[in-house]
């Protein structure tokens, strides 16, 4: 199945106007449905188990950003999650930590202060989200906020009324203005893959923010009925092997919302190493954006450690 | 057709029932795939039942882990209603039930009428104590303060079910009934020689109101689906109503990593399923939560009230 642009092109003639980048979004080659989804169900039948198993659910742990979104958060519990981020399991010191925590702007400083001296990133959301309904200078003080609170990571929500009104300048331009803003942080460009309706425009979204410089392409919020799925990510999976064969440039995935079981964990694992390759096996080019899921990975661990099914009362209540 | 079928009545092709697991409300197979032929008492092929491996085991336990919060939290006077409406749908159900336990036992018609009438008789006793309980185990207890203390038993949580080898159905509902009736949500393994009624009875109960995951029935190797159980750090109690004695202290030494409350079997010989059965059953399923309420800074005249 042909996913890459049109040869002919040079990428950075694509973005000169408006004309030129519809052009080359609808230029990319159809999306089928069909294969697609039926690709991604075949490789969630791959049988993990063992030292195989072991291996994937220690990696999956290190690729989590643990994540919390609500109202609700207060200091007192991004303290509580930066401290599971840097020390999931308390009682076995060699489960990994996370990858990142994820929180809102305001937040950022309490998470810096949890994860000080570990590997652990703070990441937090950005431009408005998960909506992303301001104006384009609200969003930038929004970025501006994070990143001076500290922030290594930058989530940003795209405008999806102006991406499905056609207005792909626009929201080019924006990201383009949000990666300037994040400066050093990594820019995570969230698609809401639930709400751009078809896969073929889960293609072009994900072309277009690896056009404007995105680090990672990230599927949801997590706010909305549809989040990450196989199909999408594997969708997503396609786009940024073929970025790379065709510009050099490597760009991070990170499926976000409904991943709550180990099992779906390393189907998700799998789906990268056969689709974008091992390159892509590593938390710098992969993630999982969850909260639940990291209860469930440390289970399955002390599972593999102890031969003892393990229960709820044996992780922390988040 | 041939002349010769039309001469003699119809022959009809006999409909096989698939007997299936129940758990979480659902009725699925083994996820191992797995079957093994179920005979009567003597030797002749009945049926296929699933054999569970250990997957089946933790999936019922999430399941059961599930119900619980539902289940404990309805009102005694509610469980007591639904668990009636069990006895109602087993009643309907008697013919089945009869055939059922009189193939798996080896009993003449008649006598298994009297097993299955025994049991029925015995869940319709054990829905009238679900509202009842409370006030035999618990109550106010007299202590030297100012304060009313009062004592109310709780469920455990998730029950592991270990059902009797022997006696398929008496036994089976004699072990089964005290834990739900109590808020408990139960895992059972069927009778290994004998699991037909017990998948059965899963029929029933998916169609009497009962939450799905409050009872889930798993039928296969006893030894092999039991193990994992008893070791599993989300079930807090295992019944061993079922076990040998070499497995029940094989059990019994798992269970003791996260402090199962354990119901050791009764020696084989010794047990009686038709004898009214008590309140231990229950008991042994519950905890005793003691709350001291202070009726505040007793005044000049000897009472704030």
């Amino acid at each position: 199945m042909p996913t890459t642009a049109p040869a002919t092109h040079s990428l950075g003639e694509v973005t000169a106007s408006d004309s030129t980048l519809r052009r080359f979004l609808h230029g990319l080659p159809g999306v089928d449905t069909v294969g697609l989804e039926a690709r991604a169900a075949s490789l969630g039948t791959r049988s993990i188990k063992t030292t195989a198993k072991a291996y994937a659910i220690d990696l999956a742990i290190s690729m989590v950003d643990l994540t919390t979104l609500e109202g609700a958060d207060t200091p007192g519990k991004v303290r509580a999650l930066g401290a599971k981020a840097v020390h999931p399991d308390p009682t076995d010191r060699a489960t990994p930590s996370t990858a990142a925590v994820c929180v809102y702007p305001d937040m950022v400083p309490a998470a810096k202060e949890a994860v000080a001296g570990s590997s652990v990133k703070v990441a937090s959301v950005a431009t408005a989200f998960p909506a992303g309904r301001a104006a384009l200078d609200v969003k930038l003080a929004d970025v501006r906020d994070a990143v001076d609170a500290g922030a290594d990571e930058i989530d940003m929500v795209i405008d999806r009324g102006a991406f499905l009104a056609g207005k792909y300048m626009k929201v080019y331009d924006e990201i383009v203005a949000v990666r300037e803003a994040s400066g050093a942080a990594r820019l995570k460009v969230i698609f809401e893959t639930g709400e751009l309706s078809t896969y073929d425009n889960i293609r072009r979204a994900s072309w277009l923010g690896m056009l404007a410089g995105a680090d990672f392409i990230k599927t949801s919020t997590g706010k909305v009925a549809v989040n990450a799925t196989p199909a999408n990510t594997l969708l997503m999976l396609e786009a940024v092997r073929d970025f790379r064969a065709q510009t050099g440039v490597q760009v991070g995935v990170k499926p976000a919302g409904g991943i709550r079981t180990s099992k779906d964990a390393i189907k998700f694992l799998v789906l990268v190493n056969e689709t974008a390759g091992a390159d892509w096996l590593d938390n710098h080019w992969f993630r999982f954006g969850a909260s639940s899921l990291l209860n469930d990975l440390l289970m399955q661990r002390q599972k593999l450690a102890t031969g003892r099914y393990s229960g709820p009362d044996y992780v922390t209540v988040d | 057709m041939s002349e010769k079928s039309d001469k003699t009545e119809q022959q009809r092709l006999s409909v096989f029932k698939t007997y299936k697991l129940y758990v979480g409300g659902k009725f699925p197979r083994s996820e191992s795939g797995r079957v093994y032929d179920v005979t009567d008492s003597k030797g002749k092929w009945l049926a296929n039942a699933p054999l569970s491996s250990r997957k089946d085991a933790r999936d019922a336990v999430v399941a059961a882990r599930k119900a619980f919060g539902g289940w404990s939290g309805a009102t005694a006077y509610n469980r007591g209603q639904v668990l009636y409406r069990v006895a109602e749908m087993l009643e309907g159900r008697r013919e089945q039930f009869v055939r059922e336990v009189a193939d798996a036992e080896g009993l003449s018609k008649a006598k298994a009428t009297v097993l299955v009438d025994a049991t029925i008789d015995r869940w319709v006793w054990y829905a009238g104590w679900t509202d009842k309980i409370a006030q035999v185990v618990g109550g106010g207890n007299p202590v030297a303060g100012p304060f009313f203390n009062l004592s109310s038993p709780e469920p455990t949580g998730v029950v592991t079910v270990l059902a009797p080898q022997e006696s398929s159905f008496l036994g089976l509902v004699s072990v089964l009934a005290p834990v739900i009736a109590t808020g408990n949500t139960a895992v059972v393994i069927a009778s290994e020689k004998s699991p037909l009624p017990a998948l059965s009875l899963g029929e029933v109960l998916a169609t009497s109101d009962v939450p799905g995951g409050v009872v889930n029935v798993l039928s296969g190797r006893t030894a092999e689906i039991a193990t994992p159980l008893a070791a599993h750090q989300d079930v807090n109690a295992i019944d061993l109503a079922g076990a040998d004695d070499v497995l029940a202290k094989e059990l019994e030494i798992a269970a003791a990593d996260n402090l199962k409350r354990v119901l050791r079997p009764q020696p084989v010989g010794e047990v009686d399923w038709s004898t009214t059965p008590g309140l231990d059953r229950m008991t042994a399923f519950l905890e005793t939560k003691t709350v001291w309420h202070p009726t505040g800074a007793l005044g000049a005249s000897g009472s704030s009230y």
